[in-house]
């Protein structure tokens, strides 16, 4: 693929070293900061000596580990009633052509995708208020499930997209009814999909700053929210051993996605 | 489209156009309610929100800065003029705009880079280093800037033994160096999509059609690529303008943004109506901005 | 007295303002290998599809053995349908794509095993069970289409242009297959196609469908050599078309002037296109060397075209196009050049004169 584009050897040089400085520059903040949570300096940015001792000191934190647990469950029910909703969401949009509102519809799960997350945010704070629901970890679940089942039902799409509508009537004429077909053709056949936006879903949730500070209310609070509270006030090098820990989360639930799609690759 | 399949009685009759309809009519209600649970659910959570947003800009404020929908008043849009207002929401402007050109004009070579890669196992390795900062929690990655930049930081060391800057925390080019470092695989990433899917044989076919090296990119490789460089754009554009962690960490006083400046009217300014109106203007920037994309004939993001 | 497997009355289908299928009427009898022939659009598909229940009907009757089916979902008809583009389900090994159907039906485990390796034996591909469709060629993929289909002992098997996507040599050989299996299994085949000669090879009848209307219905050398429209004609194998004019019945004359005798359908006076096939045209040098009673009409040799087997010749006769003619490549046969002068002889019953 390629071969043709024969760009001129210079300009490839040029920019393969462009492509290693912005490697650089994406990966050396976060390895420093790595680095320093494993430092037994009190001072951030000062090395003081190889040390775990913020580890500890973070495991010992009841407020963050209560956060923690928190973040856990809002990420947990939010990803799954996202991931069910969004899906339905998604096959309704793709398998369905001509339906009441449909074009509404497609409109309004694109719109939660684009909207800042801020504005997001008051939204809620402003229609949960007018609705008198208490702030609380029911209305951060609730949040989160708002802005999820877009992003699920944009993946689930895509990928029906890409399934041959005619699995689906060979199932039918095969004697499936339409739920037998659905169970053993199309959703297993669509489920990197699903999968894969249950894996955005959650990353989404667990990243969620803004929103979860404002509709979360004066009790319960989430890991991302206790973190950023605590930046605010005051920068200790627990934060780094938090953060470090957040990272390698991340990188699991990356390696986790591109698993699953290595699995759906193998259909195609 | 198929038929009715739990009418027994009906099993033995033919067809005739009033049935069609029917069977169109029962596949198109299956189809909504299919939709159905989530489109209550973002009605209800989401449109009517919105609605509410819109509502509340209009309406009088009580004593804790909360809406009174007893008064209705322009005060809210008036105060949107305020010398504050307008300097916080240009300098946001310029920013969001300033990232996205910035992340264009780095993000663009290194997803050709990316993208131009001849062996797919060398690609795939790239893009899972470019995913792996993507997927990384963004305020852990804002965070990373904010010790990076502090008084004792590297940089700022760095900076000061070279003489060539000093502290750079809680100044605007810090929070331009979170938003750059934030937003960058977002616009990347589409970047590489459009990129990779490309019918580079349509490049090889201009230049055999003597075109050179870089007129082949602009009158080829690049339109090909607009799709692309539209979604990255919108990706990286609309959150920036609404930017609220990165500022809040490491931003200060003097560099305020729409966004903190918009949560800030719910918590300590007490001006809701106010802070929703300056929500109703980010919004008609935004779908102005997403009408655009879609006019140009993109249909996914 | 075979029962009729498929009756088809009044069957049109409309998509908003477009007519695909326009009111056609077929019966099929039992065991009868039956083929849907047109060019792409005609509305073949669309109504194979309403006999798989794919597709609803607008109007119309479709009856399977005599039972009415129009309304009844796919899955409740005794009919299986091989697809085009094979739909064999990626995820599935061969042996259970095979046995999806019998188990929706709820056949007991051995009995499916059992039929099963039945079915892979019948298309010769025993010892792929295990393996995924991705792995298979393209013939072999069609074959595990139609084990899949055909282990339902379906009373009717719909086949959607399923030898389409192979080459030449391999659908060849496929076309000879299915023939054998159909007669082994002794099912009633529906077959759709837009090959002509894939049609004629296999059918026992063949149904021509153009613009969702239905031509013409016949064995393969009925259609073959009597088409009832110019369109007909035109569609299956090669033919002449030479304008002319009724001059009374069984005698037309041609736009050249010259009177021949043809089959005639309509009254004297009425403008007509008579159609000749290429290889019923014989070439003399002078008339008086042709057959008795056979029709002369004298012409240049424009060009000459060797295609092994047999010669093609250009010939113009004063009609305005040129007229094709094929002569075996045998050594009794003369040959001619480019400019000749010579006779084509042809036989009455090999013309008809069509109106439409």
């Amino acid at each position: 693929m390629t071969e043709g584009t024969a760009t001129p050897r210079w300009v490839d040089r040029v920019l393969t070293i462009n492509g290693w400085i912005v490697f650089l520059f994406l990966y050396l903040p976060i390895l420093v900061l790595v680095a320093y949570s494993f430092s037994g300096s009190s001072t951030v940015g000062i090395w003081g000596g190889f040390s775990f001792q913020w580890y500890r000191q973070m495991f010992g934190n009841e407020a963050l580990m209560d956060s923690l647990r928190n973040s856990l469950v809002v990420a947990l029910i939010s990803t799954v009633v996202a991931t069910v909703l969004g899906t339905a969401a998604g096959i309704a949009i793709d398998r369905y052509r001509r339906w009441l509102g449909r074009r509404t519809f497609d409109a309004l799960l694109y719109l939660p995708v684009i909207i800042p997350d801020v504005t997001m945010a008051i939204m809620l704070l402003l229609w949960f208020t007018t609705i008198n629901l208490a702030l609380g970890l029911s209305t951060i679940i609730i949040s989160h499930i708002a802005f999820n089942i877009s992003f699920v039902a944009i993946v689930v799409r895509s990928r029906l997209a890409h399934l041959d509508p005619s699995l689906e009537e060979a199932a039918m004429d095969l004697y499936a009814s339409r739920w037998k077909t659905f169970r053993r053709v199309t959703l297993p056949l669509i489920m990197p999909g699903v999968l894969g936006g249950a894996l955005l879903a959650l990353t989404l949730s667990l990243d969620d700053v803004v929103i979860t500070q404002l509709v979360q209310g004066p009790g319960a609070t989430t890991l991302p929210v206790f973190v950023f509270g605590l930046i605010k006030r005051s920068v200790t090098p627990e934060i780094n051993a938090v953060s470090t820990v957040m990272l390698i989360a991340s990188m699991v639930l990356v390696f986790v996605s591109l698993g699953f799609q290595r699995r759906g690759e193998r259909y195609d | 489209m198929t038929l009715l399949d739990d009418k027994p009685d009906r099993d033995t009759e033919a067809a005739n156009p009033e049935l069609e309809r029917k069977a169109e009519r029962a596949e198109s209600w299956r189809g909504f309610f299919h939709a159905l649970p989530s489109f209550v659910y973002l009605i209800f959570f989401f449109a009517l929100p919105l609605v509410i947003v819109l509502v509340v800009s209009f309406s009088g404020r009580k004593g804790t800065g909360s809406p009174s929908f007893d008064d209705w008043t322009l005060d809210a849009y008036r105060k949107l003029f305020d010398t504050t207002v307008l300097r916080i929401a240009w300098r946001s402007l310029t920013m969001a705009t300033l990232n996205t050109v910035i992340c264009l004009a780095i993000g663009y070579p290194f997803a050709y880079w990316l993208a131009t890669r001849s062996k797919q196992s060398t690609r795939n390795l790239l893009l899972v280093l470019v995913l792996i900062p993507f997927w990384s929690n963004f305020l852990v990655r804002t965070y990373a800037w904010r010790i990076l930049l502090d008084s004792d930081g590297p940089i700022t060391r760095i900076g000061e033994a070279t003489g060539l800057w000093g502290k750079l925390l809680f100044t605007q080019p810090a929070v331009f160096l979170g938003l750059l470092y934030g937003y960058l695989p977002f616009m990347v990433l589409p970047l590489y999509a459009a990129l990779e899917r490309m019918d580079w044989s349509l490049v090889e076919a201009g230049r055999d059609l003597y075109a050179t090296g870089w007129g082949a990119f602009r009158r080829i490789t690049w339109p090909l690529s607009r799709p692309g460089v539209i979604a990255g754009s919108i990706l990286v554009f609309i959150p920036s303008l609404g930017a609220y962690v990165t500022p809040a960490i490491l931003g200060g006083a003097k560099t305020t943004l729409l966004g903190d400046y918009i949560v800030t009217q719910f918590t300590s300014a007490r001006n809701w109506p106010f802070g929703s109106a300056v929500s109703v203007v980010i919004l008609t920037v935004m779908l102005i901005a997403t009408l655009v994309y879609f006019r140009t004939g993109a249909r996914t993001l | 007295m075979t029962e009729t497997a498929v009756g088809i009355h009044g069957v049109t289908k409309r998509f908003g303002d477009v007519v695909a299928v326009d009111n056609i009427d077929l019966e099929i009898p039992d065991g009868e290998f039956f083929s849907l022939l047109g060019p792409s659009g005609c509305g073949k598909t669309t109504t194979l599809r309403m006999v798989a229940g794919l597709e609803f009907p607008t109007e119309g009757s479709i009856k399977i053995f005599n039972e009415e089916m129009a309304l009844r979902p796919p899955n409740k008809r005794p009919v299986n349908t091989v697809f085009q583009s094979y739909a064999l389900f990626p995820h599935m090994s061969i042996a259970d794509n095979i046995a999806f159907g019998l188990q929706m039906r709820g056949v007991n485990k051995a009995e499916i095993t059992q039929k099963v390796n039945e079915a892979i034996e019948l298309v010769r591909l025993s010892g792929m069970e295990n393996r995924k469709p991705k792995q298979l060629s393209g013939g072999q993929q069609q074959r595990v289409a139609l084990a899949r289909a055909l282990v339902n002992r379906p009373k009717v098997l719909l086949l959607d242009e399923p030898l389409g996507a192979l080459d030449l040599k391999l659908r060849q050989a496929m076309q000879l297959e299915l023939k054998d299996i159909q007669r082994e299994v002794g099912i009633t085949f529906v077959y759709v196609t837009h090959d002509q000669e894939e049609a004629l090879t296999m059918s026992d009848r063949i149904g021509i469908m153009n613009e969702g209307k239905l031509l013409q219905i016949g064995a393969s050398e009925d259609i073959y050599e009597n088409p009832n429209s110019r369109f007909v004609a035109g569609f299956i194998g090669e033919t002449n078309f030479i304008a002319g004019t009724v001059a009374e019945e069984g005698a037309v004359r041609l736009s050249n002037g010259v009177a021949v005798k043809a089959r005639t359908f309509s009254g004297a006076g009425s403008e007509v296109t008579v159609t000749l096939r290429p290889e019923k045209i014989h070439l003399h040098q002078t008339p008086d060397t042709a057959r008795p009673g056979y029709n002369t009409v004298p012409g240049k040799v424009s060009r000459r075209i060797y295609y092994g087997e047999s010669l093609y010749y250009e010939i113009d006769i004063g009609t305005g196009d040129l007229i094709d003619a094929r002569v075996e490549n045998v050594p009794s046969q003369a040959r001619y050049e480019a400019g000749d002068q010579i006779v084509i002889a042809f036989h009455p019953e090999a013309a008809e004169a069509l109106t439409e």
